[in-house]
């Protein structure tokens, strides 16, 4: 990370990345994906201007219709003629390593629109490496210029809500078969959620299911009118909507309700309206002044992430901490030493070295 | 980084015929070897898959072609990789095709393909020679 020049390696692709060239976008990505050496070089060199695109997140359980709506979506946005990045990510087989990459499938007729590029990610498990990548992946695309990046998470577990930190607008989308409003309350999805879509508002379970988020969401602001913080400042909780939404109701602009909307996908029955609730929240979000609180949250958060990841490689690709770490283990199991003794003194080498 | 690139894999199902029991045996049997594998469904056309193959940075493509159209679409895929500068892509593939077919297409630049009787073990092993003796980025 010294040198802050593109490694000579990587001129030929960054040179067509800022031709605007398809595959020097695709390079690209691999090179942060698998962290080649002077990724950071590569991203800091395009990263010039500051965040400039529209970002949609789109979560939600598998089999909701979350690839399915993204499509859907793209193709009307490019009815407007809008050019747009999309990156969907699937889990990674914890057994193999491998992973499917099935997203596309559902997004076949957009496949070959020169205004649309659309990304696959695994999410290579470990270590939060997941939401640092994929969030830095969003910053090329929003580098190259796309007019909005659509961000569709893997819907499992924990990982999502870190996903979602990569987007201005978070769409949840559920299906009756997903569960009802309980289970993504306790999914954490109400904090997560701008957009509610009930898709597969074909299947019966769909008026239900509206029914009880909305009722589940007017509890929510019920309470949180209660919660309104005491001061405020730039603060990286405010990447979690919760605090945001108190936040803004101190303000003159009114606070954000979450609508429950609902879709089919594969009719495309209530799209037009997902795209002019989209953009009301971004219209919510840029008159109250959210826009810029949320990319300075998550402008902090990203600090955060290269720092970690930085100070994780700095320490284990040290021979002296290596040497360190097995000096410690000696000493516990001789009962000389416990982890907090041999951290300490992992630590202090650390810091002596850079000082 | 200690451990190993992922290497990618685009499975792809050309032609109008209507089912890819085929290649979704092919693309599992990937994923389980270690494989990130980017899977597209059916019915893609050549223009579809260099596509995704480019947009994807896959390092492989591999097509499954039972249609008896692999003389046209194997050349084709190759010669749109070639003039969109993504000639550095491995493509392979299989199907019904005979040995005279092979041989002609092997000159054409076009990778190993297994006939039907082939284990997905030895196109494993193949992509995983090829990658090795490959690998810059
Ligand atoms: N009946 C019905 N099926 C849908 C709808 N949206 C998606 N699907 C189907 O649901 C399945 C999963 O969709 P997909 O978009 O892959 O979901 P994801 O896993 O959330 O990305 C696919 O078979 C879709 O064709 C819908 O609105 N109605
Ligand atoms: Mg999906």
């Amino acid at each position: 990370m010294k040198s802050k020049r593109p490694v000579p390696e990587h001129q030929v692709l960054l040179q067509g990345f800022l031709e605007g060239s398809v595959l020097g976008l695709a390079r690209a990505i691999s090179v942060v994906e698998n962290e080649r050496d002077g990724f950071q070089d590569l991203l800091h060199t395009v990263m010039t201007s500051g965040p400039q695109t529209k970002r949609v997140g789109f979560t939600g359980p598998p089999g909701a219709g979350k690839s399915s709506i993204v499509a859907a979506v793209a193709t009307a946005y490019r009815g407007l003629e809008e050019h747009l990045g999309i990156v969907a990510v699937d889990p990674t087989s914890p057994y193999s390593g491998g992973a499917l990459l099935g997203d596309r499938i559902r997004m076949n007729d957009i496949a070959t629109d020169p205004g649309i590029f659309i990304r696959s990610m695994a999410t290579r498990g470990s270590l939060g490496g997941l939401a640092t990548s994929t969030k830095e992946v969003v910053d090329l695309m929003d580098s190259f210029g796309f007019d909005r990046v659509l961000v569709e998470t893997v819907g499992v577990g924990q990982t999502e809500l870190e996903v979602t930190a990569a987007a201005d607008t978070v769409v949840v989308v559920l299906v009756p078969e997903s569960g009802d409003a309980i289970q993504a309350m306790k999914a954490g999805l109400m904090e997560v959620a701008d957009i509610f879509v009930v898709n597969k508002a074909d299947r019966p379970g769909a008026p239900r299911l509206v029914k009880e988020l909305r009722q589940a969401l007017h509890l929510r602001a019920g309470r949180e009118l209660r919660d309104i913080p005491a001061h405020h400042g730039v603060d990286l909780g405010k990447a979690m909507k919760r605090e945001r939404m108190s936040d803004a109701s101190e303000q003159e602009v009114e606070g954000w309700a979450v609508p429950v909307l609902t879709t089919n996908a594969l009719t495309g029955e209530g799209v037009d309206k997902l795209l002019e609730t989209i953009e009301a929240h971004r219209r919510w979000l840029v008159e109250s002044g959210e826009l810029g609180e949320l990319r300075r949250a998550r402008s902090g958060i990203r600090i955060r992430d290269v720092v970690d990841r930085e100070m994780r490689r700095i320490a284990w690709n040290s021979e002296r901490v290596n040497g360190l770490l097995t000096q410690g283990v000696e000493e516990i199991s001789s009962g000389r030493g416990t982890p907090y003794s041999a951290a300490d003194n992992i630590l202090r080498a650390l810091l002596q070295d850079r000082a | 980084m200690g451990d190993e690139r992922k290497i990618r894999i685009l499975v792809a199902k050309p032609g109008l015929d209507g089912h890819d029991r085929g290649a979704k045996v092919i693309a599992s049997a990937f994923r389980d070897a270690g494989f990130e594998v980017v899977y597209t469904g059916l019915h893609q056309t050549p223009e579809m898959i260099v596509s995704a193959a480019i947009q994807e940075d896959v390092d492989v493509v591999a097509m499954s072609v039972l249609s008896g159209a692999h003389m046209t679409l194997f050349p084709r895929v190759k010669a749109l990789l070639d003039e969109l500068g993504a000639d550095h892509i491995l493509l392979t593939g299989g199907g019904i095709i005979p040995e005279d077919d092979v041989a002609e297409l092997e000159l054409e630049g076009i990778g190993r393909l297994f006939g039907p009787g082939t284990s997905t073990s030895d196109a494993i092993a193949y992509v995983k020679e090829w990658f090795s003796t490959t690998d810059e980025a």
